[in-house]
């Protein structure tokens, strides 16, 4: 599908922009697009690029974080919360990723957990401009929410992302994730007198089923 | 932000509805959200004199809980709601969805439906902005330029009507392809119309662009800088408008968008005069791409590939899309745990991300330029709520 387009893409654009370093590892050059015998892959080679700064980030947290994949212009890291605004600071600061496209919770009842997925962008590098880094982090699920008063709580982002304000509100609203340092953490598009408890959790029962 | 009175009663209400201390120099306006110039949507602005000093944007009073939707219906039952957000524009918002769910099932597009869908997803992407036009036409005072687009837009819907069946809503697209073949000769009425249409839509250059009483209302009000721009997140006509130059379909090509010749429309005023001309210079792009895609067609060929009943993935997995609709980037963030049903989906569309600026450049603006700066945003009140 696309992913063969975009691959010999990258390595075109790779080549022109930063000749010496992913040339070595690159899988294919134009000439294996023009056979197209590409299908079955036989080991496993991280796209180099994507490589490289995932490892500056590892390398720099060391155990604080762990990569959850990475693949053709999609990473995806995993960090801990008690660390997520270092890391966050460290990729805003020695990254080219400066906003944040959006920001997804997801509710794991059976792990007692919401996770919060910031994905990350970069307009100001060219290089940069088909990755889309996923930086996620875990906040506690408490059976009964009350929103904002009980534990699941994570620290904003908002001060290192500014484009983060809405989307956390909407993730506040819509699973009860108090961010604290937020400093706006009013409801967004819920009614002010919304009084269930948030309707994205996987326990929010969708009326007539 | 507001004092409360210190009576019992106050403290009953929700919040949010709690009566708000009068002041004698500042006064609340509640625009919307049944007025016409907010849309589906309420404004409330603070205003001194004249001038706004604070603006708190208050979206939601359409939201459908699409994304809550999803996770009860499986992967093709989801188009048909999943459009609703931006009717005008369904092609482009099922576009990222289509694209993760191929990614998640494991489906391989013949080529000649890559090219249906980007001459689908070109002629709707004119069709939604020939609508935002005529809104903001007629909010600027000239209903000129409200005839005129919305004239116009029927010659694309009549095109669609023809490859879709569906004047608005067409659901077009499926993982694996579009879901049935143009007809006999559409190429040669297709190319006709859009010739057509881009010497009509040259014309609006002379009656509204180039108009020096629009230029005096919307030159240098509402000024996003550059560096705002990314600071902000912002996307689409907004970011472009702002000089950065960025737009997913040359960027991160998908589909067949990588052998056309796209050219990204770049203005540097960053003004309100500059974000509403990038649509009109992005409509006059789009004629070129599906003359081009149309040149390039294969002329026969399958249009989908058999999907198997009720597809899902294997094991866990997850998938981030994006596209350029109308309002910029959509981004589409699917995860799959191996049911026929998507554990989460997540739309992150154009509107909902631009919503961001608008607090930020309402900030000591006249009120009166309010409907200016807002309609330039490209905002789309149903899609920011989903």
């Amino acid at each position: 599908m696309s992913s063969t387009n975009s691959q010999t893409n990258t390595s075109k654009e790779d080549n022109k922009e930063a000749p010496p370093k992913p040339a070595a590892e690159k899988p294919a050059p134009p000439k294996p697009a023009a056979e197209k015998p590409a299908p079955p892959k036989p080991e496993e080679v991280l796209p180099a690029f994507e490589k490289e700064f995932t490892d500056r980030i590892v390398n720099q947290f060391t155990d604080d974080v762990e990569v959850g994949y990475v693949k053709e212009n999609r990473t995806r890291i995993n960090v801990k919360k008690e660390k997520i605004l270092d890391v966050a600071k460290f990729i805003k600061d020695q990254t080219p990723f400066d906003h944040a496209e959006s920001v997804s919770g997801v509710d794991f009842p059976e792990d007692k957990e919401i996770e919060v997925v910031y994905h990350l962008g970069s307009y100001t590098d060219n290089r940069y401009s088909k990755q889309v880094l996923a930086l996620s982090t875990r906040a506690p699920r408490e059976e009964i929410p009350n929103p904002g008063n009980d534990s699941t709580k994570l620290p904003s982002l908002r001060d290192i992302f500014y484009s983060v304000e809405f989307h956390e509100r909407e993730c506040f609203e819509m699973f009860g994730v108090y961010f604290d340092g937020h400093p706006d953490n009013r409801r967004l598009l819920l009614p002010e007198d919304w009084a269930d408890i948030p309707p994205l959790r996987k326990d929010f029962r969708n009326k007539g089923r | 932000m507001t004092e409360q009175l210190p009576t019992d009663k106050t403290e009953q209400l929700p919040p949010g509805l709690q009566l708000e201390k009068v002041d004698d120099r500042i006064m609340t306006l509640n625009v919307g959200p049944q007025h016409p110039g907010s849309g589906h949507m309420r404004i409330i602005v603070k205003i001194d004199g004249d001038y706004i000093v604070d603006a708190d944007p208050d979206p939601g009073y359409v939201h459908r809980g699409e994304e809550k939707m999803a996770e009860v219906r499986n992967y093709l039952l989801n188009i048909p709601h999943l459009e609703r957000p931006v009717i005008h524009d369904s092609c482009n918002i099922l576009y990222p969805y289509v694209l993760g769910v191929e990614d998640i099932v494991g489906i391989e597009v013949p080529e000649r439906a890559k090219y249906v869908r980007v001459i689908a997803a070109e002629l709707n992407r004119c069709v939604y902005i020939q609508y935002w036009l005529a809104i903001y036409g007629i909010f600027l005072g000239h209903s000129t330029m409200f005839m005129w687009p919305a004239g116009d837009r029927e010659l694309l819907i009549d095109l669609l009507e023809k490859m879709t069946g569906a004047r608005v809503t067409h659901s077009y697209f499926i993982p694996g392809g579009v879901r049935n073949d143009i007809p006999a000769n559409f190429e040669d009425v297709c190319l006709r119309q859009v010739n057509y249409f881009e010497k009509r839509i040259k014309e609006y250059a002379d009656i509204f662009y180039d108009n020096p009483i629009l230029k005096a209302r919307t030159e240098d009000t509402g000024v996003l800088s550059a560096q705002d721009a990314i600071r902000l997140g912002t996307t689409g006509s907004v970011l472009r408008a702002s000089g950065i130059d960025y737009d997913v379909r040359v960027k991160e090509p998908y589909d067949v968008y990588e052998e056309l010749d796209v050219h990204t429309n770049v203005l540097k005023d960053g003004d309100s005069y500059a974000r509403s001309k990038i649509p009109w210079l992005d409509m006059l792009e789009s004629c070129n791409i599906i003359r081009q895609a149309l040149e390039k067609m294969p002329k026969s060929g399958s249009v989908r590939t058999k999907l198997k009943p009720n597809p899902k993935g294997v094991g866990n997995n997850e998938v981030y899309k994006r596209v350029e609709s109308g309002r910029g980037s959509a981004g589409m963030h699917i995860i799959s745990n191996g049911k026929p049903e998507p554990y989460r989906v997540k739309i992150s569309p154009g509107s909902f991300r631009n919503l961001i600026a608008l607090p930020y450049l309402l900030k000591g603006e006249k009120l009166g330029n309010m409907p200016a700066v807002y309609w330039s945003l490209n905002y789309w009140p149903v899609e920011a709520d989903r």
